[in-house]
């Protein structure tokens, strides 16, 4: 990127960002050296729709794995219910569909645990503005061994439960357009069942870390990086919260539907994506809203806020709790991400234990197919929100078209609502101080980005905060 | 180039991890080394793959006397360096993914581990998203990374905690 901003709608973002994959931030002040505009620069991989044109559809479900390293599964999933749809399997056998849940569900509690004791523990137990080289996962296992033990083996947990559905840790086969190639073992579900219980009380144990700090520390977190913002996910037909599968539902801030029992294959006529000059990265919108506020939250922020309730029973209870502190309505406060985080772990695993107990795992009746059709949509709920994959395929079989909308897409615009917030807050003077990055940084992982789509060895993932006066003037930059 | 490899103790259980994205080119150097080590089956050795390490890492080298990190290098010593890992931190921004130094503090510290771990990192050159294929000179670093571990445990010289 430049290192001057003389005109911020000509930032240039240069190819060896899109490399790097990090973050990036910009504070621009005005002439009284008030902040005028923060943004937040994430690169973005648009590459992998063009890659795929040509490829045979039923090695999509593969195929999109090499988009990200961190959540392959949700790729997999969502393109394989797309791919269902393309070979007529309007309905999946019950084995299949099962199957598929449990795995989705294992992603959902390994993506989760691993963001909250990883990435957020930390902020929570040593506080916002511990030193650095303390807040994080290796200080938490020196202070709080036991805590730090349960994230990694739940953590654990949920990789094997993907490893048993998916096949394996790398491009996993397991979801096949129509269904699954493999059923559940009676030796794989006694693994998982032998420790399920005690997952289930760890889960709890998260939750209540997230909960208590939530509730215990509200007028802090209450305007830290908030605002009100429309909320956008799936939920069942009924409306409760399902992550798999569902119909589109949108709400504004206070909770007034936008719309809802929309088909998945309908969703473009109710999403648009809009492109700035200033950014790879698209900014989805509602439609009927449009873009200056049709702009929405998706996540668990999000799920929690839009369904009616939870269908497993210590999860909904939870879900209770946290929507009265907003007397019902939706929770716009940015940081009550980690408690609607922890709500979605739990549930996720009390699916899980479900899912286990039902002798449909181990059915043998795998794959189903119907009357072909040219054009699919397939949507889920990835853990850090709702994943689109939009395909048209020819009559020689060869995907012709592809477009994905990854979560961290529809989060773009809060986040980057989230970051100027942070910065008109915190920021003091013209310089970047420590406690202003710590807040940056914390406002941003609240949503769980994924930076670092489709490679780790060069994504080390700093995170840079550039501060320019109002001519473009580089004033300072910190990097973690 | 390597680290003093000392002499390996007899009946001692060695996990192969090798790690990073196959469609990035030369990012998948870690998982082509461990899946020619797949098809060794080496006594007391096991492997391991994925798009990188993380959290629960930890535990699995836990179970392990020695662990060899098995990585794409960006830059560095050609064809490989082969070097001893201190356990330590390093704090990250977002990603969920940790380096090898974090995965062997977290094995000490939440599992007492006395696992001894190596880094073998395998220099790449070309890091380009959606190619599989690795680019020759990888190629050949590759396969010489292949043949001097695979000889240094055949040859019990690969230092432990034990």
């Amino acid at each position: 990127m430049s290192n001057t901003m003389t005109d911020p709608k000509r930032i240039i973002i240069e190819p060896v960002t899109r490399v790097e994959g990090h973050g990036k931030v910009s504070i621009l002040l005005d002439e009284n050296n008030k902040v005028k505009q923060a943004r937040l620069h994430i690169v973005e991989f648009r590459g992998f729709e063009r890659f795929i044109q040509g490829r045979p559809f039923w090695e999509v479900p593969v195929l999109v794995q090499r988009l990200c390293g961190i959540c392959p599964v949700s790729h997999h999933l969502a393109a394989a219910k797309a791919m269902d749809l393309i070979v007529g399997a309007t309905k999946l056998t019950p084995t299949a569909e099962k199957i598929r849940r449990l795995m989705h569900y294992g992603q959902m509690l390994q993506s989760h645990t691993l963001h909250f004791f990883h990435l957020v523990s930390p902020d929570l137990l040593f506080g916002f503005d511990a030193d650095p080289t303390i807040r994080n996962v290796i200080g938490v296992a020196k202070k709080f061994p036991e805590l730090a033990k349960q994230g990694v083996l739940m953590r654990k947990y949920g990789q094997e439960v993907i490893k048993a559905t998916a096949g394996k840790k790398i491009h996993g086969t397991g979801a096949i357009p129509g269904g699954v190639n493999k059923n559940l073992t009676i030796e794989e579900r006694d693994f998982f069942l032998k420790d399920v219980d005690q997952i289930v009380a760890w889960a709890q144990n998260a939750l209540k870390i997230a909960k208590d700090y939530t509730t215990q520390h509200l007028e802090k977190l209450a305007p830290f990086g908030s605002f009100d913002s429309n909320h956008l996910g799936l939920v069942r037909k009924n409306g409760q919260m399902d992550l798999y599968d569902g119909v589109l539902k949108a709400v504004d801030s206070q909770g007034k539907v936008i719309f809802d029992q929309v088909d998945n294959q309908d969703y473009a006529k109710y999403i648009a994506e809009e492109v700035r000059n200033w950014s790879y990265m698209k900014f989805p919108f509602i439609k009927s809203i449009g873009p200056e506020k049709g702009w929405y939250r998706v996540g668990p922020l999000a799920r929690v806020n839009i369904c009616t309730s939870i269908d497993t029973p210590l999860a909904e209870a939870e879900r209770k709790e946290f929507m009265a502190l907003t007397g019902g309505k939706p929770n716009n406060v940015t940081l009550a991400y980690h408690w609607a985080r922890m709500i979605e772990n739990l549930h996720s695993i009390e699916v899980i234990r479900n899912l286990l107990n039902d002798k449909d795992l181990q059915g043998k009746d795998l794959v189903v197919t119907g009357k072909r059709r040219e054009e699919a949509v397939g949507i889920v709920e990835a853990p850090r929100g709702t994943l689109f994959h939009h395909y048209r395929v020819n009559k020689d079989d060869q995907v012709t078209m592809a477009n994905l909308i990854v979560s961290t897409t529809s989060n773009n615009e809060p986040m980057n609502r989230a970051v100027e917030k942070v910065a008109k807050d915190h920021l003091s003077g013209v310089q970047i101080t420590e406690g202003l990055l710590n807040h940056v940084e914390i406002a941003i992982r609240a949503y769980d980005p994924c930076l670092s789509c489709a490679t780790h060895a060069l994504g080390q993932m700093p995170l840079t905060v550039n501060l320019f006066d109002a001519q473009g003037t580089l004033l300072d930059s910190r990097s973690r | 180039m390597t680290a003093d490899l000392g002499k390996t103790p007899a009946s001692l259980r060695i996990l192969v991890f090798g790690y990073g994205n196959p469609s990035r080119q030369d990012d998948g150097l870690g998982p082509a080394l461990a899946a020619a080590f797949e098809t060794m089956d080496l006594p007391g050795v096991m492997v391991d793959s994925n798009y990188q390490l993380t959290v629960e890492d930890a535990a699995t080298v836990a179970e392990y006397d020695a662990v060899v990190f098995a990585d794409a290098a960006t830059e560095g010593p050609e064809p490989f360096s082969f070097e001893p890992i201190v356990p330590k931190s390093n704090p990250s921004f977002s990603t969920h993914s940790v380096q090898p130094n974090a995965v062997m503090s977290l094995a000490k510290d939440l599992f007492d581990a006395k696992t001894a771990g190596f880094v073998l990192a395998i220099r790449g050159y070309a890091f380009e998203p959606f190619v599989s294929e690795l680019t020759e000179r990888a190629g050949q670093n590759l396969r010489q990374a292949i043949e001097f571990l695979s000889a240094a445990i055949r040859a019990g010289r690969l230092r432990t905690g034990r």
